[in-house]
This record gives C-alpha cells, sequence and structure tokens, in this order.
C-alpha cells in the first residue's frame, strides 16, 4: 500500500487517564452515528461497582452492552455496540499470557449476547492509552478506519481507502501506513475482519501484532460468534491503536515483586517441562491431535467417528516439521509459552492470492480437526491453506470446519445434490470442492453459499424449505447449540461434556468445561452431582481468566512436575500452584486480597448476569440447551458399527437385552437412555448453579451475588414460575 | 479381578503397571497412577506390581481445550 492519505473525518484529544493498580478507571466511547456521519467520541467512567461486580474484560464488556441495548435490539441495528476490553492483569509483561482481550456484542449467529477472546497486542495498548474498554456503537456513513494514538493522546475517524478488506492485506497496509518505520510497526495493532464478514455470520475480528523476527504481521482470531460481522455492518474496516513507549510497570502493581516471583517460576517451568508435557512450544495446542484420536475423541466426518487410519498425516510430529521453530512465538510480550505457531514460506494454491508466499498463522487443534479431520481431510497442507483463507476472510475456522461437515453429511445422505452446490461434489475428503466452497462461502458467491455461511441452524432451514431436504434428520446430526457449531472434541461418550457443551452461555464452545477426560477416561466425576459440581466450578474458573485479560493455557498447559502425584482427583486439575500464583497476582496488581472462593464468586457475578442477559434477549432458558442427537451417541448403523461391541455394552450397562435388535433399534434404545440421562444432568447442573429449573437464575442468587440491581430483579420477576421451583 | 478406573478388569499373575498402560493403551503424557490409593511414581511403572483385587486409578492430567 502507498502511504496515500486517507481523509480524516473526525478527530477528538483527550486528557489520559493514568492507570492505578491495573485500571485507568475510563473506557472510550466511539459512536459512528446512523449512516449520518455524526461521530461521536466520549471518556466514561469506570464506577466502584463496576470494577467490584464485573471485575474487567468480559465483564466490563457485558455491563457497558447491557446499558447501550434493549430487549428489542437485534445484532445489526446501530445500538449493538463491541466493545473491547482488557482486564486487571492485562498488559503485564512478567507472567505469561496476560495480552488477552474481551470482544462482547449481539451476535448475528446466537442472537443473543457473545464474547470471543483474542491475544495480540491491542488490549495492552488500548489500556496504556488510557482506557480499561473501548465502546463501538453506531454505524459508519462509509467504509472508515478508527485510529487510537495513544502516543499523542488522540482518536481519529479516517475513510478507508484500502482496496482490499481482508485481514492479512488490511493489517499489514495499516501497520505500514501508521508506522514511522520498520522498527515502529511493532508499536501498532491492528484489529480487523474480511469479505466473509459480508455475508457470513461466521466472520470473527482479527488482533494484529508484528511479529520482528519474521518481519511479517501475525493475527490472532477472537473468531466465534460472529464479531467481524457486527463490525463489517458498522462500516469499520479497521481499528488501530498505537502506543509506542511502555515499560513493564504500567499497571502500576501494588506489588512487583510478587509478580515476577511468579513469572519467573512459571518461565523456568516451561523452560524446563513443555518439552516433556504439552510440547506447547513447538506443536502449540496441535499436540492435541493424536492423543484425541488415540481416545476416539477427534471428530472425523462431521463428528461420526473418533479416529482414522490417517491420522498420523495430521499428527502433533507432522506439524512440528511444517511450523517453524526456533522462534518467539508469544502473542504478547513476556509469554514463553509461545504457543502462536506459524508456517512461513508457505506457496497459496488456490484463491485470490494463488501462488503468493505467506507465513500463516496456525493451524491450532480446533483448525487442524475442523478444517482436517472432520472434513475426511488429512493432509496439513490443505489443512494449511484453509487456515490461512479462512483468517484472511475474516472466517472462523471452527464454525467453518464444522458447518462445512455437516454440509457434507447432508451431501452425503442426499439431502442436498449437485445442483443445490452449484456444481460442487462435497463428499468428506473432497479436497478440492471443500476448498472452492470455503471461497464461496467467504465471498458470498450464490445463495448455497451464503446460506452456508449462514451457519448450520439457518442453513437447515434453508436447505428443507428450498431443497427438501429432512429438517429432522438434519437436526439429529447438526451439532450446533444456540446458534453456534461445536468446537472440535467428540463428546457422546462423555456425559459431563454434553454439559461442557450444551448447558453453556454461549453454545458449544469448549472455554467453559472441558471434562472429556476427567469424565469418560479417568471416571472421576461418577455421579450427577460430581458433574454437577464440575460444571459449577469450571466454567466459574475458566470465565474467570475472560475478566482479568488473561489467557487460559499458562494455568494448564504446563503444569509443576510432581502436581498429578502431588494432588489428587478434581484439585490436581485445578492445578493449585498456578492457581495460587493467580491469587498472588491480583493482590499484587490491584492491592485487593482473594480467596479461592472470592475468584469463584467474581466469576459467578458475570457468568449469572451474562445467563440474565441473554433471557433479556429473548433467550437464556432451558429450551435453548438443547443438544443434538448426534452430541449424544450414534446416530447412523455405521457409527454403530465402528465400535459395536463398545455400543452393545453400554445398552447392557442399562440392563438392556439386546438380543435380536437391530442395530437401528439399538441407536434408538441408545439414544433413549441417554436423552433420560441429559433430562437428568442438566437439572443437577440447574440446581448447583443456583437457577430454577428453566434454567434461569433465581432472586436468591443474584441477591447472594450483590448483581440485584432492579432493572434485573423486573426482569426475573417476569420469568420465574412458582412451578419452576427446585423443592428440596 | 481389579478395578481399573471404576472398571473390573481380569486380573494377571505378575501385572505391573506397565504392562496395565500398555494393555489399556493409555499413552498419554502425563498419567498419574495410584494403586489402593498409594501413588506409583513413574520410573517404577515397569516394576511395581499390582495385587489382586487392586483399585487401581490412572488419571490423565490432560488440559485439553
Amino acid at each position: 500500500m502507498s502511504k496515500t492519505p486517507m481523509k480524516l473525518l473526525a478527530e477528538w484529544t483527550y486528557e489520559p487517564a493514568k492507570i492505578h493498580r491495573g485500571y485507568s478507571r475510563e473506557t472510550l466511547y466511539v459512536g459512528l452515528g446512523n449512516k449520518d456521519g455524526n461521530y461521536k467520541f466520549e471518556k466514561r467512567p469506570v464506577s466502584d461497582d463496576m470494577i467490584e461486580k464485573f471485575t474487567g474484560g468480559r465483564g466490563f464488556g457485558l455491563r457497558l452492552l447491557w446499558n447501550a441495548v434493549t430487549e428489542k435490539t437485534k445484532w445489526n441495528d446501530p445500538e449493538n455496540e463491541i466493545v473491547i476490553a482488557g482486564g486487571p492483569f492485562c498488559g503485564i509483561t512478567q507472567y505469561p499470557g496476560a495480552g488477552k482481550c474481551y470482544s462482547v456484542f449481539l451476535s448475528p449467529a446466537t442472537k443473543q449476547t457473545y464474547n470471543s477472546n483474542a491475544g495480540g497486542y491491542f488490549a495492552p495498548f488500548l489500556k496504556f492509552s488510557g482506557f480499561d474498554a473501548m465502546e463501538l456503537q453506531g454505524k459508519a456513513d462509509r467504509p472508515v478506519v478508527i485510529f487510537i494514538d495513544g502516543d499523542n493522546y488522540k482518536v481519529q475517524i479516517f475513510e478507508s481507502n484500502l482496496p482490499d478488506i481482508n485481514a492479512y492485506a488490511v493489517s499489514e497496509d495499516l501497520h505500514e501506513y501508521f508506522a514511522k518505520d520498520e522498527a515502529d510497526k511493532r508499536t501498532i495493532s491492528v484489529v480487523s475482519t474480511g469479505i466473509g464478514a459480508r455475508t457470513s455470520y461466521w466472520a470473527g475480528m482479527n488482533f494484529s501484532f508484528y511479529d520482528v523476527r519474521r518481519k511479517v504481521v501475525r493475527l490472532k482470531q477472537a473468531g466465534r460468534g460472529g464479531g467481524g460481522t457486527v463490525l463489517y455492518d458498522k462500516g469499520v474496516v479497521a481499528i488501530v491503536v498505537k502506543r509506542t513507549h511502555f515499560t513493564g510497570l504500567e499497571n502500576d502493581p501494588a506489588d512487583i515483586k510478587t509478580i515476577q516471583r511468579c513469572g519467573t517460576s512459571l518461565h523456568k517451568r516451561i523452560h524446563d517441562l513443555d518439552d516433556k508435557q504439552c510440547l506447547m512450544r513447538s506443536a502449540g495446542t496441535a499436540h492435541l491431535t493424536e492423543i484425541m484420536d488415540a481416545y476416539k475423541l477427534l471428530p472425523v466426518h462431521n463428528y461420526k467417528f473418533g479416529c482414522h487410519k490417517d491420522i498420523e498425516n495430521i499428527s502433533s510430529r507432522s506439524y512440528i516439521k511444517l511450523f517453524t521453530q526456533g522462534m518467539a512465538d508469544g502473542c504478547w510480550y513476556g509469554c514463553s509459552l509461545a504457543c502462536a505457531k506459524g508456517v512461513d514460506h508457505f506457496r497459496l494454491a488456490t484463491g485470490p492470492w494463488k501462488g503468493r508466499e505467506v507465513t500463516v498463522d496456525g493451524p491450532e487443534y480446533e483448525t487442524a480437526a475442523g478444517l482436517g479431520s472432520n472434513l475426511g481431510i488429512f493432509d496439513p497442507l490443505w489443512t494449511i491453506e484453509a487456515n490461512f483463507y479462512a483468517d484472511h476472510y475474516g472466517l472462523d475456522t471452527i464454525s467453518l470446519g464444522t458447518g462445512m461437515a455437516f454440509v457434507c453429511e447432508c451431501y452425503e445422505l442426499g439431502l442436498i445434490n449437485k445442483e443445490n452446490t452449484h456444481g460442487l461434489d462435497l463428499n468428506f475428503g473432497n479436497k478440492d470442492d471443500i476448498m472452492e466452497l470455503l471461497h464461496r462461502i467467504a465471498h458470498g458467491t450464490d445463495e448455497f453459499a451464503i446460506a452456508c455461511g449462514h451457519g448450520v441452524e439457518e442453513a437447515r432451514v434453508y436447505f428443507s424449505e428450498h431443497y427438501g431436504a429432512d429438517l429432522a434428520t438434519m437436526k439429529k446430526i447438526g451439532m450446533v447449540c444456540q446458534g453456534l457449531e461445536a468446537s472440535e472434541y467428540r463428546c457422546q461418550e462423555s456425559i459431563a461434556q454434553w454439559g461442557g457443551y450444551f448447558l453453556t452461555l454461549k453454545g458449544p464452545q469448549h472455554d467453559e468445561a472441558w471434562l472429556i477426560f476427567m469424565d469418560m477416561v479417568n471416571k472421576q466425576l461418577p455421579t450427577y452431582a460430581d458433574k454437577a459440581e464440575a460444571l459449577f466450578f469450571f466454567p466459574n474458573f475458566r470465565l474467570w481468566f475472560s475478566l482479568q485479560g488473561l489467557c487460559k493455557l499458562p494455568w494448564n498447559d504446563i503444569e509443576p512436575a510432581d502436581n498429578g502425584v502431588r494432588y489428587k482427583g478434581l484439585e490436581a486439575a485445578r492445578v493449585p500452584e498456578h492457581l495460587q500464583n493467580y491469587l498472588d497476582i491480583f493482590e499484587a496488581i490491584t492491592g485487593k486480597h482473594l480467596t479461592r472462593e472470592g475468584m469463584i464468586e467474581q466469576s459467578e457475578k458475570v457468568y449469572n448476569f451474562e445467563r440474565i442477559f441473554n433471557l433479556r434477549m429473548g433467550r437464556g432458558t432451558a429450551k435453548y440447551h438443547d443438544a443434538p442427537d448426534r452430541g449424544l451417541g450414534p446416530v447412523w448403523e455405521d457409527e454403530w458399527l465402528a465400535r459395536p461391541d463398545y455400543f452393545d455394552g453400554k445398552l447392557k450397562e442399562f440392563g438392556e437385552n439386546i438380543e435380536g435388535l437391530s442395530v437401528k433399534e439399538k441407536i434408538a434404545l441408545l439414544q433413549k437412555h441417554r436423552r433420560k440421562q441429559w433430562e437428568e444432568l442438566k437439572l443437577a447442573v440447574y440446581k448447583r448453579r443456583g437457577w430454577n429449573k428453566n434454567g434461569i437464575p433465581t432472586l436468591a442468587t443474584v441477591k447472594r451475588l450483590g448483581i440485584d440491581y432492579p432493572d434485573v430483579v423486573e426482569l426475573l420477576k417476569k420469568n420465574l414460575k412458582p412451578e419452576d421451583e427446585f423443592v428440596d | 479381578m481389579i478395578t481399573v478406573n471404576g472398571e473390573q478388569m481380569e486380573w494377571e499373575e505378575g501385572l505391573t503397571v506397565q504392562r496395565l498402560l500398555e494393555q489399556k493403551k493409555y499413552n498419554f503424557r502425563m498419567i498419574a497412577v495410584w494403586v489402593n490409593d498409594e501413588v506409583v511414581l513413574k520410573r517404577l511403572y515397569s516394576e511395581a506390581k499390582i495385587p489382586d483385587g487392586a483399585v487401581v486409578q490412572v488419571i490423565h492430567n490432560i488440559s485439553g481445550g
């Protein structure tokens, strides 16, 4: 890109707040008007109540979004917001994983709140520029670039003159545009989406950082939930932040020595043990592929099967050879876990950049499985190409993978045909045509591609109405709940993980609870009460990271060498030494003491507030917690016949006499039993969470948590029914 | 018989922890083994004998997603 100046449309200067104990206590509001060029900027104060009840990050995002919208607001209404926030930990450089931010918005895919996280430098730079969060509201009258100049304390809105809105192009162009020279590129971070945001609900947001060793822009994705679709709808091509000078003391912590002590011990542990544990520095999360395959948890052919003979092709051993090794692949300063792996000098074979040599970010496990095994493709080079274009187009690799796997199964079942797909032969494993579908979804080439890009829930209705496909069949096989496609673990043999996927706030995303091994292999959760306890504790514990600006990976993708033998049961899964680090660092930053119980209570406030927010948006009740048949067990004969003894054994455990039953009858019987288990799990979990039988937090719960604001109480009173109360 | 992660399994004379892990195909890197509530250190897997009637817990300390 030449540095042809972009036209300045609006500008605002501000006096930056000084960060104290992890907070600047001010947020940035940018209003884009309603396609009328009426731009507006404000600094807004952060109250004590907001810090006490919502902590930061996702909590701030939800509180600000609640204030901005009404129960009638749709995702593409001007009043919908994208709120981006870090948290009190965000920006520290002494402890790994402290560069995360959360983006919160009303989602086109789920029609309720969504929050999605990413690394990269954006959130720390935003905070160092004086803001704990940024609210973006309204719709611009033309494509714009928003520039937060944290060096000169001004915010500018430019008319975009970028020739290509895809993520790598936009990010490279804007790092170039706003940097004085090569070294200055590292002082910039760009949030963008891509062409996929124009018609697909799967578009996420890419957060950049500049890789000084490779001399390329790297992207981290807040991929899920359609945040990129919202960004595009607002007319925003990119949000840029620039902050040149900062130190490791930018958060003004109360006790830097404690942070340094915790950081030093974790850095040493990563150095000494990562090669023997999770291989995060060499394989990233792709180290999981062969493990999932070995335990029949890898999604293959739209989750029909859990393993495949060609697993070695996409194993960590294969990816380690493809990833450039020896690079400092952290996505924020001080993260020695360095899991942001990349494939350098990759020559693209398809699409608009065919023939170009690029650096590809990833693939991570989810992409290796979603844009690999789940599509019946065991060719890592194909997956890397698909990964690149998904990121470039702004498409979420998980929803894209799960969605296309669903489409492939529909095709193989004859529910849709080649005429419907406009000539694409979408059998599992057909690499050329599936890659073409990816490009078509991104560009919205035809009505079939657009329907696919609206997600499984909308696509199956479209297939039914326009192609005569059987909706009931598609409901059985589509791995979707609350409008969100499932991430890439085959959960059907773990009752607890049914909850980890389908009893969640925002749909089957594994960030709430990942209990498959604990439940299915270790057998540590034998009763419904045990499972419910895990589905109370882990979602709240994991949510805590999203309040602080933290990455979850340094918590348990590296462990003390003796963690597994020193602690037993669920305590080992909590990784007590690392948990204590977080408590110590929280106090060291904020000056406030925090206990284990206090940590969970911090999360519970936001967890329940988010649930109530979804109730406000017309969802958030038990009927939206629905598991598809494929999530609970086999649907077709070939799935059963892949492990006949195993599934026969499961029926016998229920006391069934299976003599003489056909496979089809056995499947129906197993589904019946599991559906009953699902309903029992649901009630046990609701009760443990302090909700009623309809999945709504009770008045006692919100009162205990101090989130009994008048509008919250009024909403609950309208929806809580006496017949839904649990009777002890 | 022994119990492994809550499930019954045939016991054999001289069964070691290492042999059990192979039989069960438990090949994950971060495993902790407890026999009758006593932890068995990894370096002892090939010599640690599992007695008949033992309750064995093989805990996979996997972080996952």
